[in-house]
């Protein structure tokens, strides 16, 4: 990469996923993300029993993210081919297993706030 | 209790929007752009021209642009060896020329046909004529199928006989020869030419994918890969060819070096070379030639300037002589004897750089060189040779290669990614980020 700008990589992810979608996904992402801030605001507390139910879901999205990526890019788990590797894998499952525990947090909050 | 914020969903969205919109608002302004009423024409809507006259239209207010090419089609070339290992479809490659070309240029359908640089004119084959200040020469590079007696295009995809380089239609036959041999076994025959060529690593990545390919499938245990090459290396940069014989070596694929592909009888299944040794005693080059039989052949003709530029007289005189690229500085990719001439991209008569990536990093410098000129200064950016290569070593693993015209390695992410590790980070680069750095690049913004 010669220079690697915000203005670059956002253009590039334009690219990949098309303008419309990527945007889509964008405020998807941060809708998610504020609407669980305003579910932690708005109850004041964590709830223990909805957090179970998000840890609970957290190694589903883990290992979906993983078989995600590796299925749109014909490869697996052999072509782990050194540390970075790993690491990348590791950040995908990281990143599947925290946004899904966000989502089921969220959902669980909006859906089901009478139940508690 | 008394509560001075009540946190609601609506207005807890607001909140949210209301800073998305200052963080919009916050964009920096482009510069000012250079009032000019040059004339300048581009020959070539492939990568580098489509990119260079987006970047143009940003930059200059009141230039006259014109891009001439007769395709219709663009073509997105890195990736064509995915076509060619089955991994992607055809039309993975395929757009629209007009697809890409920004508002403010006039595309001139039509294939050029002359160029007088003391004139400064360009003659296109439909009889228009436009007269430049300044022209840019990208038509990319032809592929020359008819110094290969015994091959015609219309026999890839059967008998064995597979040419990616083609085109999108061919890259695509090429698979139904090459996906033959993975499932039967036999003798798979790797060629490239003694020319210059594009992307060079290219004979390489097919040749990796069809033997991992095969490895994993119906011809496990039963095939052969052989990789011939009229040069002495595998590779023009020495550490990356020493990495490629010991890949090469694991994986069984024999290397047959300075052998150069002369012709080929398709009936009988058996390819001709011209084998260079030299004599231990008199150290004289002895030719001679061989014959090789295969069961896949893959076929990578000589690769020259297109005929209009050899015509012209903007070709090297000294330096590949048969091969007619443009005459440039290799720094400033500009014509050394006609100043208001620029080169780009395949036709340029420079040590490397035949690839997309190459194209990335040659667009700013013309650009900042062409307005440079525009005007009355002189521009400060070098290209430097700069050339990427994910070499594919197996359907999932890649080496993210990247060298200059003195032969180092540039890693763009040093101590991360390591340029000679197989690595599936690099694999990933080209599945999912290559084309759409590159449909960024076409675009101007990459």
């Amino acid at each position: 990469m010669k220079e690697l700008t915000l203005s670059t990589l956002i253009a590039v992810f334009e690219e990949m996923f098309g303008r419309g979608l990527f945007w889509a996904l964008v405020a998807a992402a941060l809708v998610i993300t504020a609407l669980y801030v305003f579910v932690l605001i708005r109850d004041r507390s964590l709830s223990m029993r909805k957090f179970l139910w998000a840890q609970l879901s957290m190694p589903i999205g883990a290992i979906a993210a993983v078989l995600f990526v590796q299925g749109i890019t014909s490869s697996g788990f052999k072509d782990i081919g050194g540390p970075i590797d790993v690491i990348v894998l590791l950040g995908v499952a990281v990143l599947g297993a925290v946004g899904l525990a966000i989502l089921i947090y969220t959902a669980q909050s909006l859906i089901r706030r009478k139940a508690e | 209790m008394e509560r001075g914020f009540i946190p609601t969903r609506r207005g807890f969205l607001g909140l949210a929007m209301a800073g998305a919109g200052l963080a919009a608002l916050g964009a920096p302004a482009s510069a000012a752009k250079v009032a000019t009423k040059a004339k300048i024409v581009v020959i070539g809507a492939g990568a580098a021209g489509t990119a260079l006259v987006n970047r143009l239209v940003e930059r200059l207010d009141g230039a006259e642009i014109t891009i001439i090419d007769g395709r219709k089609e663009h073509l997105y070339q890195p990736g064509l060896s995915l076509v060619a290992a089955g991994l992607k479809p055809a039309n993975y490659t395929v757009s629209q020329t007009t697809d890409w070309l920004p508002k403010g240029v006039t595309l001139v359908a039509e294939k050029a046909a002359a160029i007088d640089p003391v004139a400064k004119t360009v003659a296109t084959e439909g009889g228009t004529k436009l007269v430049y200040d300044f022209l840019i020469v990208a038509p990319g590079l032809v592929l020359d199928y008819d110094a290969i007696p015994g091959f015609s295009l219309d026999m890839v995809g059967t008998n064995g006989i597979g040419a990616l380089y083609s085109g999108p239609e061919y890259a695509a036959k090429t698979w139904e020869a090459a996906q033959k041999f993975t499932e039967e076994g036999g003798i798979a025959l790797m060629t490239r030419p003694a020319t210059e060529m594009k992307c060079a690593g290219a004979p390489l990545k097919h040749a990796f994918l069809v033997e991992d390919i095969a490895s994993r499938g119906g011809a496990a245990g039963k095939y052969e890969v052989h990789y011939t090459a009229p040069q002495g290396a595998l590779f023009g940069v020495p550490i990356v060819a020493e990495k490629v014989r010991m890949l090469f070596g694991q994986r069984g694929i024999k290397t047959h070096m300075s052998h150069k592909m002369l012709s080929m009888e398709p009936g009988k299944k058996v390819a001709t070379f011209e084998k260079t040794q030299i004599d231990a005693t008199t150290k004289a080059e002895v030719k001679t030639t061989v014959d090789m039989p295969y069961d896949y052949l893959h076929v990578i003709p000589p690769q020259r300037a297109p005929e209009v530029i050899r015509q012209s007289g903007l070709s090297w005189a000294d330096k590949w002589a048969d091969q007619g690229w443009v005459e440039c500085d290799q720094k400033t990719l500009r014509h050394l004897r006609y100043p208001e001439i620029f080169a780009l991209g395949d036709v340029a008569g420079v040590p490397k750089g035949k690839t997309a990536a190459s194209v990335k990093w040659q667009v700013p410098v013309v650009e900042d060189h062409l307005i440079a000129a525009i005007e009355g200064k002189e521009g400060t950016a070098t290209y430097d040779g700069y050339t990427s290569c994910p070499l594919i070593t197996r359907v999932g693993r890649a080496m993210l290669i990247e060298f200059d015209y003195n032969n180092n390695l540039v890693p763009s992410f040093p101590g991360v990614i390591a340029p000679l590790e197989e690595l599936w980070i690099s694999w990933l680069m080209k599945e999912v980020a290559l084309k759409a750095t590159y449909n960024a690049m076409l675009r101007g913004k990459a």
